[in-house]
């Protein structure tokens, strides 16, 4: 069962899949299935750009389990530049080099190790701009 | 030498270094209380949340961004490493998938100690130079793996280098030709399900990296009909400071050559990624016209070399992606505790 969680988001973690309504032009993030009533076609599949800016974040210092080896680490709410907020971890920062309103890029890391004789799990995390 | 039917070149190019690093002093205070001397000033460290997967898919989408290609483009997808974060998975196949090459696209995972990459360089340009497809990718990334207090831990460093080879006539550089030179030659290995890699002694350096590297360089030179002031630059791979620099005095070229692709002395032996890395520094600063010769070493052991001529066409890809200076300063040093953390090294009772 944990390996189909995992894989079954891949196109959200590795490409920052999201939805652009067809009719209203909104953007929505990660995707989701069609309300009751809704066509699927009411939705089709965009790739976000992966460029935002720091809306919040805090760091976390008592980690749940499967990341306490990361300890301190930030996590924020981005604001992509489309418009979708998304909870991310924030990699290859500390936290003095953090600002509301910062300029923020998609990267892709390994986000959790669920066992030796399991999965590795890669997604997006957010870093400031490198240029 | 080798040339394919069709000729072909870089359409991007892309480099990875992650933001770590530790000082080789920092390492020999550790095992020999700061004595004596050390083979690079410090090496790049993956942070905790990266591997040889995360780098190559970073180095890709810098690939990708230059060549101005979606990744769906792509004929292939090929990772060269000795990391691979699984032993059974292709990082190729995860790599593929987040840069959005799958599913029609070919991928493998390549194995050749640290030619590993330019392994895949060479296929990648028999698959557009047949015509089988238009654009081929090649990736050399590692995160490698060094004992405690052994020689290799002032030097096993990570880091990745992509480059998406497709026709000549779309190239920011030409490739003009390549030479391949292998042999068995038992001076670095790493057995399966050891953890770490060991030296085959007296088969480290004179049988191993100066006569693979000088064959294959030399008769690339000879079939070209050319020698080492033909070319304006010169990459080496890099195990350390002084090797890349003693076999190019070898075979002629000069220091200032091989100044722009010398990364070891700032971030150690990125394995897979050094000369790619190196090529990539070097295309970062090269002009039209000018030339490149490279030279890639793989233990076990084996060298591939190639010539390179740069078009007008880099000087516009070049701004699509960050630099390879760009990652070489936002070096952040850690100490010996925090980097024994993040490579696994704590045995956690």
């Amino acid at each position: 069962m944990e390996v189909a969680r995992h894989w079954r988001q891949r196109g959200t973690r590795y490409r920052l899949e999201g939805q652009r309504n067809t009719r209203t032009g909104a953007i929505r993030f990660p995707a989701q299935p069609p309300a009751l009533g809704e066509e699927p076609s009411e939705w089709e599949s965009i790739r976000l750009s992966g460029r935002g800016t720091l809306y919040s974040f805090s760091v976390i210092r008592q980690a749940p389990d499967g990341f306490e080896g990361l300890v301190p680490y930030p996590v924020a709410l981005v604001q992509l530049e489309e418009g979708p907020l998304v909870t991310a971890q924030l990699t290859d920062c500390a936290e003095a080099d953090l600002s509301i309103g910062i300029a923020v890029e998609m990267v892709t890391r390994h986000l959790l190790d669920t066992g030796e004789d399991n999965v590795l799990v890669y997604g997006y995390k957010f870093r400031p701009c490198l240029m | 030498m080798m040339k394919p039917n069709r000729p072909v070149g870089l359409v991007g190019y892309g480099a990875y270094i992650p933001r770590y690093r530790i000082a080789a002093k920092e390492i020999a205070r550790l095992w020999t209380d700061g004595q004596g001397g050390v083979p690079v000033s410090a090496k790049s460290v993956p942070g905790p949340d990266e591997d040889t997967i995360t780098m190559a898919i970073e180095a890709a989408r810098n690939a990708l961004a230059r060549a101005e290609l979606d990744g769906e483009r792509l004929g292939a997808v090929w990772v060269g490493s000795e990391s691979h974060p699984y032993s059974v998975k292709p990082s190729g196949g995860i790599v593929a998938e987040a840069i959005g090459a799958s599913p029609w696209v070919s991928s493998a995972d390549f194995e050749f100690a640290c030619k590993a990459g330019s392994e895949a360089f060479t296929a990648a340009m028999a698959l557009v130079g047949s015509g089988m497809a238009e654009y081929a990718m090649a990736i050399g990334a590692d995160t490698a793996q060094s004992r405690p207090s052994d020689a290799l831990e002032y030097t096993a460093s990570a880091g990745a280098g992509a480059m998406i080879i497709g026709p000549a006539e779309q190239a920011l550089a030409t490739i003009d030709a390549t030479v391949s030179y292998v042999s068995d030659t038992p001076d670095f290995f790493r057995r399966a399900d050891r953890p770490y890699p060991v030296h085959g002694n007296r088969f480290t350096g004179e049988p191993a990296y100066f006569h693979q590297i000088t064959s294959a360089a030399q008769r690339l030179l000879d079939d070209l009909g050319k020698g080492p002031q033909d070319f304006t630059y010169a990459i080496f791979h890099q195990p350390n400071a002084k090797f890349p620099q003693t076999v190019a005095k070898r075979l002629g070229f000069t220091d200032a050559q091989i100044a722009p692709g010398m990364l070891s002395p700032q971030i150690g032996n990125t394995y897979s990624g050094a000369a790619m890395a190196g090529l990539c520094a070097t295309l970062d600063v090269a002009q039209p016209g000018e030339t490149i010769f490279v030279t890639t070493y793989g233990s076990g052991a084996g060298s591939d070399a190639y010539a390179l001529t740069v078009t007008e066409q880099l000087l516009a890809a070049r701004a699509r992606a960050p630099l390879t200076s760009a990652y070489l300063q936002r070096q952040v040093f850690v100490d010996y505790a925090i980097y024994a953390k993040w490579m696994g090294k704590l045995v956690m009772g």
